[in-house]
């Protein structure tokens, strides 16, 4: 598969139409689909008109936009107006919003080729993908492992090589983590960086839209498309979109990487991921950059943070999904309350239950004060942290994830375990600071991604050095999925 | 609504109520709260709604401006301390009027806080805070009442419409004064125009907390509050209601649950609605879709200084600019409309207090015989300030002077037009006058008798008779020096 730069240039040079670049993909997604379950939703027929309405166009002798003709898989928590918006839940399991996401309306406007909806954790609420109400989607580099979610659909159609663009979102690592495991860039912007209306929320201080990409040249251009203010969200900030593609540099000479004391700890349990981390950091090091120790002392804390600060946020948003005004509803209930009842009985998961309920109890009066505005003010002591890190430090690189993919089912009976999968990546997620993973290599085959995170609103910093690293190591196109 | 059922009588005559309302209020703004459809009453259900206002999936609530101007408006006529900063958070509950299952409000940091309301009995009511928040759909239930009923429908059109809740202190001590300090509160915001102020549109709508304590005590009692109350009467009805339940409760030797009562408009009576043991934990937290909004001293200086003359202060200018009475002053600056109205006229006429005298009485009169109000009849405020002019001028009688009012707050139109039409111009020509003069005194022999005998009454009827043979246009001062010369 060509990256969705190199389709997108044969598309405007009119060496390939964006037609036979869609059915394209539409035919390995066919292919592998059997095998990977990373779709709720193929779009075939909207996919088609579009890629049409494009040839037309650069037929024409039109302008056309910056993604034109490249196939992106997006993940089923953004709304597509007319199609099955389900996140991955029973209780939206026959929704069809009358309106599209910022987002999505910002790819229609890039020209990309919107193939189809992706499978993820139900209300992005997992790190495996086996939390979707429908079915698990399998990693394209094993097929007995799980692809990490939330967004664990878009980074198997991805990794597989099916589609260059998929769009995920990260609330705790929900990007960065399925994009270690498939072995693809995916990269979790600063809040406000990318338009929230329309993405289902979760946990709305933490929910940020990013682009999950074959490549680090593809995650730039997906992300220059879809950044920015939008006035439908007041959480989006107005700050310019740099040209991120121009931005990215080959070598790291002058380049000041921090390396986080209490993560190398951490990752010290387990030698073979800690050698792979060793052996990244050496190859920035290769290309000219210097390292300074810098220590987050409050990063210890951030998975208790998040899990009040998430669960509570996510209780008062998903209190609407009752069967009042659309969605499933149960029938037969003698008053309304019962119907609330039935309805959310059955239509939610165990997982998103049980973050209900925890974030229920967080919030309530005589709980709120010890819990909730607790969390928040380790939320700013942590971004006091990074604050401090980034004084000395142009970037941070740390381990993405603590191990390779595992085996569908080795975890999900052990929610604390799923939990700590998210353990490098929520303290940026607390900070509201952009973070990436970068394909770094392997762990008895299995991909493993390298983790960089710059201050709030230098994504282009962070993507230069992630496209550095990229092009000397190269290790994605090392090997070859399972499947593709 | 049938006779109110009374509570049981025998209360103890020592005991005091304390009394504070919180008074929901919609601002009249264009559009919602958090979206941009239309914010506007009787549409038929769900045409003004949107994926923001339905709550659907992903959707994200935008601060409307205007909505916050009108509050801050609001806060400054009342006197009220805004706050450069303030938050909006959630309260979670479950109800289907509300698309989200929670409102965006705001909880311990409103938009103001402190303010008074001036009665016009010359008490002053404190403010607690006023703060803004989203209002919810509405509910309807097929069939009628909510236990009957098969289905019931929700009208999303009201959803999002923009809220404020204004707190008073428990200041208030009696129903009346309850009733004084809303009119006070509407005239204050109809004046200001920040909304209309309807009860029967629930465009203000009132809960109320009450308690009672021995007279002259300081201490609070336990309170109840009372929800339902859907007009100026049934506020009144229901807090006397109550107060006599108390008082009642207390006289029998019972203690006064903390509790939330309704007032069944029907029967007449408030009823146990739920406990405080039932009260709901709301769950407040800041709405993280929503950063805190921050308004600068400039923005808060140009609001304030667009506020107009406000009714108390109106009401004083009347007095004391144009010597009107109180009483005067105060019905005609009930309304901004009636207020301007009455300004027009009077300096049209170049008598403002005559202009006062005839809008208390001749246009008001009319204006009920005709089922009208000064905003609806086609009387502009110069036609009648002209009338009165003539009057002035002498160009007509008072008498006929009613006619003219009556046809212009009929139909509208000139006055001089209308005089002219039906002759009605004073007649002030001596030989005319002295005719019917003579005419009259030949034709009431009796009454010429009788004045003649000392019975100087009878000298207003032979005026009356003399003006009437004129059709009012004879000038009464010439008929009376006239009748003078000729009965001596």
């Amino acid at each position: 598969m060509q990256t969705g730069h190199e389709i997108h240039d044969a598309v405007v040079r009119r060496e390939r139409s964006a037609e036979e670049a869609t059915k394209a993909a539409l035919e390995a997604i066919g292919r592998v689909e059997p095998s990977l379950h990373a779709y709720i939703t193929l779009l075939p027929e909207r996919a088609l008109a579009k890629a049409r309405d494009v040839d037309a166009r650069i037929g024409r002798g039109e302008q056309v936009g910056a993604l034109a003709g490249v196939p992106t898989a997006v993940k089923d928590i953004f709304c597509l107006k007319g199609e099955l918006t389900t996140c991955g839940s029973k209780i939206l399991a026959n929704f069809k919003p009358p309106f599209s996401s910022t987002v999505v309306e910002r790819l229609d406007a890039a020209d990309a080729i919107i193939v189809g909806k992706t499978n993820m954790d139900e209300f992005a609420m997992g790190s495996s993908c086996e939390n979707s109400a429908f079915f698990p989607t399998h990693n394209p580099w094993d097929l007995e492992g799980v692809p990490g979610g939330s967004s664990g659909g878009s980074a198997s159609t991805v990794g597989a090589r099916s589609v260059p663009y998929g769009l995920g979102t990260d609330t705790g690592g929900s990007i960065r983590e399925p994009a270690s495991f498939c072995n693809i860039v995916g990269v979790k912007p600063t809040y406000g960086r990318v338009s929230r209306y329309g993405m289902i929320a979760f946990a709305s201080s933490l929910d940020q839209a990013g682009p999950m990409t074959a490549d680090v040249r593809d995650a730039a251009d997906l992300l220059e498309a879809i950044a920015g203010f939008d006035p439908m969200d007041s959480t989006s900030v107005d700050v310019p979109v740099p040209h991120y593609a121009s931005a990215l540099r080959d070598d790291l000479k002058g380049v000041k990487v921090g390396i986080v004391g209490e993560f190398e700890e951490s990752i010290a349990v387990d030698p073979k991921m800690a050698k792979l981390y060793k052996d990244a950091y050496a190859d920035l090091g290769a290309l000219g950059a210097s390292f300074v120790d810098v220590s987050l002392p409050h990063a210890k804390y951030g998975l208790a943070t998040y899990y009040l600060i998430a669960p509570a946020e996510c209780s008062s948003n998903l209190a609407r999904y009752d069967g009042t005004r659309y969605g499933a509803r149960v029938d037969g209930a003698a008053d309304v309350y019962a119907m609330f009842d039935k309805t959310r009985t059955a239509g939610f998961g165990a997982e998103v239950k049980r973050r209900i309920i925890l974030g229920t109890y967080a919030l309530c009066s005589g709980y709120y004060d010890a819990y909730y505005v607790r969390a928040q003010k380790v939320r700013t002591l942590m971004k006091q942290d990074f604050d401090a890190a980034f004084a000395a430090c142009d970037v941070i690189a740390c381990p993405a994830v603590s191990c390779a993919p595992f085996e569908l089912g080795a975890k999900s009976q052990d929610p604390v375990a799923m939990y700590l999968m998210d353990y490098f990546t929520i303290p940026m997620s607390l900070a509201g600071i952009p973070a990436l993973s970068v394909p770094a290599g392997y762990v008895d085959a299995l991909p493993v991604g390298l983790q960089l995170c710059a201050p709030a609103f230098e994504e282009a910093r962070m993507l230069s050095v992630a496209h550095a690293y990229e092009q000397s190591s190269r290790h994605a196109a090392k090997r070859e999925p399972v499947v593709s | 609504m049938s006779a109110p059922a009374k509570a049981p009588s025998g209360a103890a005559v020592d005991m005091e109520p304390v009394i504070g309302l919180e008074v929901h209020v919609e601002l009249s703004t264009q559009s919602k709260m958090f979206c941009g459809c239309r914010n506007e009453f009787g549409a038929p259900p769900n045409t003004h709604v949107c994926p923001v206002c339905l709550g659907m999936p992903g959707t994200l609530p935008v601060i409307n401006r205007r909505a916050v101007e009108f509050l801050c408006k609001a806060g400054f006529a009342l006197e009220c301390a805004v706050a450069p900063f303030s938050k909006f958070d959630r309260k979670n509950y479950f109800y289907p009027d509300m698309p989200k299952n929670y409102q965006i409000s705001q909880y311990d940091m409103p938009l103001t806080t402190g303010g008074r309301v001036a009665l016009a009995s010359g008490k002053t009511v404190r403010l607690n805070r006023i703060h803004l928040e989203e209002d919810t759909g509405k509910n309807i239930h097929a069939g009628g009442h909510m236990t009957a009923s098969e289905a019931t429908l929700i009208d999303y059109n009201r959803a999002g419409v923009p809220l404020m809740e204004i707190v008073s202190e428990p200041d208030i001590a009696s129903p009346e004064q309850a009733e004084e300090y809303l009119m006070a509160l509407r005239d204050v915001l109809l004046y200001i125009g920040v909304s209309d102020v309807k009860m029967h549109e629930g465009s203000l709508r009132c809960d109320a907390n009450v308690s009672i304590r021995p007279a002259g005590t300081t201490e609070l009692g336990t309170k109840t509050e009372i929800k339902n109350m859907n007009s100026f009467k049934s506020v009144v009805a229901a807090l006397e209601f109550e107060i006599d339940r108390q008082r009642a409760c207390v006289a029998s030797g019972e203690r006064i649950v903390q509790e939330t009562r309704g007032w069944d408009e029907v029967r007449g009576m408030t009823y146990s609605m739920r406990s405080k043991e039932q009260a709901h934990d709301y769950r407040y937290f800041p709405d993280p879709d929503l950063p805190p909004l921050s308004l600068d001293e400039a923005t808060l200086a140009r609001w304030r200084g667009e506020l107009p003359e406000l009714p108390a202060q109106r009401r004083e200018r009347f007095v004391t600019q144009f010597g009107l009475p109180e009483y005067d002053a105060g019905v005609l600056t009930q309304s901004r409309a009636d207020a301007d109205y009455f300004e027009e006229a009077a300096a049209a006429s170049g008598d403002p207090k005559q202009a006062s005298n005839w809008l208390m009485g001749d246009v008001r009169k009319s204006l009920e015989a005709h089922g009208l109000t000064l905003s609806t009849t086609k009387m502009t405020p110069v036609a009648l300030g002209e009338l009165i002019a003539m009057v002035r001028a002498g160009a007509i009688t008072g008498k006929a002077a009613k006619e003219v009012c009556e046809a212009l707050v009929a139909g509208g139109g000139d006055p001089k037009a209308i005089v002219a039409e039906r002759g009605l111009a004073q007649v002030s020509d001596e030989g005319a006058i002295a005719a019917i003069v003579d005419k009259v005194i030949a034709a009431q022999g009796e009454s010429v008798a009788a004045y003649k005998a000392g019975k100087t009454k009878a000298l207003d009827f032979i005026v009356g008779q003399v003006m009437r043979e004129s059709r009012g246009r004879a000038n009464v001062d010439v008929v009376k020096r006239l009748l003078a010369e000729r009965l001596g």
